[in-house]
C-alpha cells in the first residue's frame, strides 16, 4: 500500500490529468467491449464468454493490415469488419445452437472457443509479444494540459470510443432498426410473427457486438502489445464492467467502464499490487447491495 | 359437505417410510473394495506415473465432485468453487510451514477456516439467483486470488508457497514416502466420497434436489431455503478444501493458479464432461479431463484446439455428460428389452 503516493498524485493537477485520461482510456476500451457484451445478452440472453477473443482478433487483423497496406484508417475498418464477420459466423454456426440449452452448456460452447481461438492466434500470428507501433501520423509531441502528458492518440481514442457509444446509443433508441432490435429483446416469438427474420437480428446483434470488441482491439492495438490469451484479462474486466452497470444496460456499461477505468489507473499508486483486488471489491460491494447492477433492471 | 368435513373421520395418511440402511451398507461396501483396489494397485503396477495420476485424480475428484453438489443437486451454479481449492491449499501449506503443527492438526484447522470463509462468502452470495450469484462468486474467487498475489509477505506473491511444505511423520505413517502419501490421498478420496454420497442420498440431499427444481415451492411448505443452500455450499467447500490439500502435498507448494478462476472452470468443465446427473459421473469426468490433458499435451502444443472441440463434441454433440449419456443408453436398452 502506498496512499502517500495516491495522495500526492491527487494534490497535483499535472498527475491529476495524467491519470484521470490514462483512466479514461482504459475505461473507454473496456466500455466498447463491454457494450457488445451486454448487447449480446441483452437482446440473445446468453452470456458471451468468448468475447474477449474478438477483441484480440480485432487487434491482430489491425496490426496485419497496418504492416499490410501502411494505412491506419484501413487497419481500423479491417480490425472492425473482420471480427463482425467472424461474429456472424459464430452465432449462425454455433451459438445459435444452443439457445434452448442450459447456461452451462452456452457457456462450455464460448468456453471451448476461448480455447480454440488462443491457439489459432498462437498458429497464424505466434505464441510471441507482438506491436503494432504508433503509426506516424500520431508520433507527435504530446499535449500537456494542466501540466499532465496526454498523448493526441489517446484523443482520438477516447473520441471514436464516445462516437461509438452516442450513435449506439442513438441508433438503439431512434432508428427503425433500433426499435426491432429492442422489441426483439422484449418479445422475440412476437417479432418473428410479424414477419420480421429473429434469426438474421440475432445474427446481425452478435456481428455488432463482434464488431465493437474488434473495434477496441484495434484501437488499443498501437498501444498496447499483442498476445495470445490478451482477450482474457479484458474479458474478465468487461464481465465486471456489465455486472455493475447492469446487464443489458447501455447507460451502465458506459458509466461501469469509466468507474473500474478510474479505479485501475488510481488504484494502481495507492494499491499498486491490489488494483486487480480493488475492482473485484467494488464489484461484489454492488452485487451485494444491488444484486442487479447500477442500471440493471429488476429481474422476476 | 366442505373440505372440512370431508377430513373428518379418514385414517391418518400412512407415510412409507422407506429403510435407507441396505442402500448405506452397500455404498460402504463399495468404497472398501474401491479403496482395497486402489490400495493393492502398486503391488500390481509400480509405476509412478500411474500413482501420481491416482493422486491428482483425488485431489480434482473431490473437488469437481462437491461441487456437483452444487451444481447438480441444488442448482448453484458456482463459478468460484476453486477459491475453496485455492484457500485449502495455502492454509494447509502455510499452517504446516509457519507453526509445524502435526498434519491431522493442520487439516482440520484448515478445515475450521474454510467453514467460516464459505459460511461468510455463503451468507452473502446464496440469496443471489442463477447469472449473479455465478458472477458474485467469481468476485469471490478473484477476490482472494488477488490478496494471494499481493500479500506477498505471507503467501509468497506470484511465486506462490515455495521451500517446500514440512510433513512430519507421525504414528508410522510418513507422507514424504511416495506410497504412503497415495494411499493417504486414496483413503481421503474415498471417505469424501462415500461421505457426500451420504449427504446427497439423505433427506437433506432431496431437499436440495427440491429447491433446485423449484425453491418457491420448497420455501411454501415450510423450508429454509437459504439455510439449505448455505449449509450445502459450506459442506461443498470442506471437500474442494480437502482437495485442496492433497494436491498442496502432492506439490508440497501451493501456488496462485490453486485460486484462480480457472480451476473453477476446469470443474464445471468435468461435471459437463462426467455428467452432472449421476452421482459418480465428476469423478469419471475427473478422470477423463485428466487423460485427455496429459495425452494431448505431450502430443500436440496447441493442445486447446484439441480440447476445445472435444468440448464442442459434448456440449453440441452430446448435448449431455458421458455417464448421463451411458445411463439413458443402459436405461434404453433395458427397455427395449423388457418390450
Amino acid at each position: 500500500m502506498d496512499l502517500d503516493a495516491l495522495a500526492s498524485c491527487l494534490a497535483s493537477p499535472a498527475c491529476l490529468v495524467t491519470q484521470t485520461t490514462s483512466g479514461l482510456i482504459i475505461g473507454m476500451l473496456l466500455f466498447l467491449v463491454a457494450v457488445g457484451l451486454t448487447l449480446i445478452f441483452g437482446v440473445l440472453k446468453v452470456v458471451n464468454f468468448s468475447h474477449g477473443a474478438f477483441y484480440m482478433f480485432g487487434a491482430y487483423f489491425a496490426m496485419t493490415a497496418y504492416q499490410l497496406t501502411g494505412s491506419f484508417a484501413l487497419a481500423m475498418l479491417c480490425g472492425a469488419a473482420g471480427t463482425a464477420l467472424l461474429g456472424l459466423i459464430f452465432e449462425r454456426a454455433f451459438m445459435s445452437r444452443v439457445y434452448g440449452a442450459d447456461v452451462l452448456m452456452q457457456l462450455l460452447v464460448c468456453y471451448a472457443f476461448v480455447l480454440i481461438f488462443d491457439d489459432v492466434v498462437r498458429m497464424i500470428w505466434g505464441p510471441e509479444f507482438k506491436s503494432m507501433g504508433m503509426p506516424s501520423a500520431f508520433q507527435v509531441p504530446p499535449l500537456f494540459i494542466a501540466g499532465g502528458v496526454v498523448p493526441p492518440y489517446y484523443l482520438l481514442l477516447i473520441g471514436v470510443a464516445l462516437a461509438a457509444a452516442v450513435i449506439l446509443g442513438l441508433g438503439l433508441a431512434r432508428s427503425r432498426i433500433g426499435k426491432v432490435i429492442r422489441a426483439a429483446a422484449h418479445n422475440p416469438g412476437m417479432v418473428s410473427a410479424l414477419g420480421i427474420n429473429t434469426g438474421l437480428i440475432y445474427g446481425g446483434v452478435f456481428a455488432l457486438g463482434g464488431m465493437l470488441a474488434g473495434l477496441a482491439g484495434a484501437l488499443a492495438a498501437p498501444v498496447r502489445s499483442l498476445t495470445p490469451g490478451m482477450g482474457f484479462s479484458v474479458l474478465i474486466e468487461s464481465f465486471i464492467v456489465t455486472v455493475i452497470g447492469g446487464m443489458g444496460s447501455i447507460l451502465g456499461a458506459l458509466i461501469g467502464a469509466l468507474l473500474i477505468g478510474l479505479i485501475r489507473s488510481f488504484g494502481s499508486l495507492g494499491f499498486p499490487l491490489f488494483t486487480e483486488g480493488l475492482m473485484y471489491l467494488f464489484m461484489v460491494i454492488v452485487l451485494v447491495s444491488r444484486p442487479t447492477g447500477l442500471f440493471g433492471k429488476e429481474v422476476a | 359437505m366442505t373440505e372440512l368435513q370431508a377430513g373428518q373421520g379418514t385414517q391418518p395418511l400412512e407415510v412409507p417410510r422407506i429403510d435407507a440402511r441396505p442402500q448405506r451398507y452397500r455404498d460402504v461396501l463399495i468404497a472398501l473394495v474401491a479403496f482395497a483396489v486402489l490400495a493393492l494397485l502398486p503391488m500390481i503396477f509400480g509405476s509412478k506415473s500411474l500413482l501420481d495420476f491416482v493422486i491428482r485424480c483425488s485431489a480434482y475428484g473431490l473437488f469437481a465432485t462437491s461441487l456437483n453438489l452444487l451444481v447438480g443437486y441444488t442448482g448453484l451454479i458456482s463459478f468460484g468453487h476453486g477459491m475453496f481449492f485455492g484457500l485449502g491449499a495455502y492454509g494447509f501449506g502455510l499452517m504446516m510451514q509457519k507453526t509445524g503443527v502435526p498434519i491431522p492438526v493442520a487439516f482440520v484447522a484448515t478445515l475450521v477456516i474454510t467453514t467460516v470463509v464459505a459460511a461468510v462468502i455463503g451468507a452473502i452470495c446464496v440469496r443471489l439467483k442463477e447469472i449473479y450469484f455465478a458472477f458474485v462468486t467469481l468476485a469471490f474467487q478473484m477476490l482472494i486470488h488477488s490478496t494471494i498475489l499481493s500479500w506477498q509477505s505471507l503467501t509468497g506473491g506470484d511465486q506462490g508457497l515455495r521451500g517446500g511444505i514440512p510433513r512430519p511423520p507421525l504414528l508410522g505413517i510418513d507422507l514424504s514416502n511416495h506410497l504412503h502419501l497415495y494411499i493417504m490421498s486414496c483413503a481421503l478420496l474415498v471417505i469424501g466420497l462415500l461421505l457426500m454420497r451420504q449427504i446427497a442420498q439423505s433427506p437433506f440431499g432431496y431437499t436440495l434436489r427440491m429447491i433446485r427444481d423449484n425453491a418457491t415451492r420448497a420455501s411454501f411448505i415450510g423450508i429454509d431455503v437459504w439455510r439449505a443452500k448455505l449449509t450445502i455450499f459450506v459442506l461443498a467447500a470442506l471437500f474442494a478444501s480437502t482437495g485442496g490439500m492433497i494436491m498442496a502435498l502432492f506439490v508440497s507448494g501451493a501456488y496462485p493458479e490453486f485460486a484462480y478462476w480457472t480451476i473453477s472452470g476446469e470443474g464445471i468443465f468435468i461435471n459437463m464432461l462426467g455428467g452432472v446427473t449421476t452421482f459418480l459421473g465428476p469423478m469419471v469426468g475427473t478422470v477423463l479431463l485428466l487423460i485427455l490433458n496429459d495425452t494431448v499435451t505431450r502430443l500436440t502444443e496447441y493442445h486447446g484446439i484439441v480440447l476445445g472441440i472435444v468440448i464442442l463434441f459434448f456440449a453440441i454433440g452430446l448435448r449431455k455428460g458421458l455417464m448421463d449419456f451411458v445411463v439413458e443408453w443402459v436405461a434404453q436398452r433395458r427397455e427395449k428389452a423388457n418390450g
